[in-house]
């Protein structure tokens, strides 16, 4: 994929993330800090679908805004065409790991194994 | 690095009331050499002394050795660019009544090897110039066809003729924080000169010109520090032509 590309994914997800942590900040402020991670709080959130699918784009903004943003940094900190591949495959590894752990969560929740 | 330091005065015969700084020169041979140290020398100077003028007379009357490169001493050819008191300047084009100290550090520019003392190797400058390519390209030439000329409007001038002012000294690639940890970084030169070729409306090249620096150590790498544009003598602001080439890539200009 073209830097270009890249960088494209890499502005847009962080404008989208920017405006959908907006709104999950909102809807937190709907109740106490305290009560809102308390576990049945989490799992309800979790079961009420709109809500756990915002989330899950928020994870996989994040994820892979974030893992770009480590993959820039470690190919300026050093190079070689090895170096540079490992980084790049490692880091959509570790992107496609965590949304799958995150994601594992809520369908956890929502089929009833929680 | 160790430093060491030796204080030489010369004795240069003048007409005129002068005043003297402490000139401390980096002195540096990779070839034996373990660490950079500093030589100073004591030097008169007129309030139109440069501060190469300050090392050629450092050269002349005391120190043959002291390794540095320049040609026209008017700012034009780019060869003596340095770190003059922690910021690259041209030496030629530094008057040391302007720097406001009695102390004048010289050492060689950052983010390029050395060959000695102040002297360094611009074999990745020139390099990653030549990668942008620096000349119009197009499949007719004004040569070949006799029937016209590639006429522009002042308008279409404007878009890129600052840029047509590098001497490519290098000041701008040793200011860049990315050059520092990048060794495969374009630089904030070659990027101009990109733009420079993209903005110009007789250039049919643009799309070759652009996939050359879209590539992982291309233009995304830049973090818009700023400082090339500071540190250039000849008024070029690499850091906006290279925020106006992002805009060609993500599509805001065509």
């Amino acid at each position: 994929m073209r830097e270009s590309v890249i960088m494209k994914i890499h502005y847009g997800t962080a404008l989208a993330a920017v405006a959908l942590v907006a709104v999950h900040i909102l809807m937190r402020l709907t109740q106490g800090f305290a009560e809102s991670l308390e576990y049945d709080s989490v799992i309800t959130n979790y079961k009420f679908l709109p809500y756990a699918g915002m989330l899950e784009i928020i994870l996989i903004l994040i994820s892979i805004h974030g893992f770009n943003g480590l993959r820039v940094v470690l190919l300026e900190l050093k190079q070689g065409r090895v170096y540079e591949k490992a980084v790049s495959y490692s880091c959509v590894v570790a992107m496609i790991a965590l949304i799958a752990y995150g994601s594992r969560t809520i369908i956890m929740v929502n089929t009833g194994m929680v | 690095m160790a430093q060491k330091s030796d204080l030489i005065e010369t004795n240069t015969p003048t007409n005129s009331i002068s005043k003297s700084i402490i000139l401390r020169i980096a002195r540096y041979n990779p070839e034996h050499d373990s660490a950079k140290k500093f030589m100073e020398f004591k030097v008169k100077y007129e309030k139109w002394t440069t501060v190469l003028e300050a090392i050629l007379e450092v050269k002349q009357n005391y120190d043959h050795s002291v390794g540095v490169r320049y040609s026209c001493r008017q700012a034009t050819c780019g060869s003596c660019g340095m770190i003059i008191n922690g910021k690259p300047r041209l030496a030629c084009f530094t008057k040391i009544s302007e720097l406001n100290s009695n102390t004048i550090t010289v050492e060689p520019m950052n983010n390029f090897p050395i060959i000695r003392d102040l002297a360094v190797k611009f074999e990745r400058l020139f390099n990653t110039h030549h990668k942008v390519k620096p000349y119009l390209i197009r499949d007719d030439t004004e040569i070949t066809t006799d029937t016209k000329e590639f006429l522009q409007s002042p308008e279409e001038l404007e878009q890129y003729i600052q840029f047509s002012n590098c001497i490519k000294c290098g000041l701008c690639n040793s200011a860049c924080p990315t050059m520092a940890t990048d060794s495969s970084f374009v630089g904030p030169q070659a990027l101009a000169q990109a733009y420079r070729y993209v903005a110009d409306s007789r250039d049919k090249g643009k799309e070759n010109r652009l996939k050359i620096i879209d590539d992982s150590h291309g233009i995304w790498r830049c973090h818009f520090a700023g400082s090339c544009s500071q540190v250039c003598p000849k008024g070029v602001d690499p850091a906006m032509g290279i925020q106006l080439l992002r805009g060609y890539m993500l599509g805001f200009k065509g």
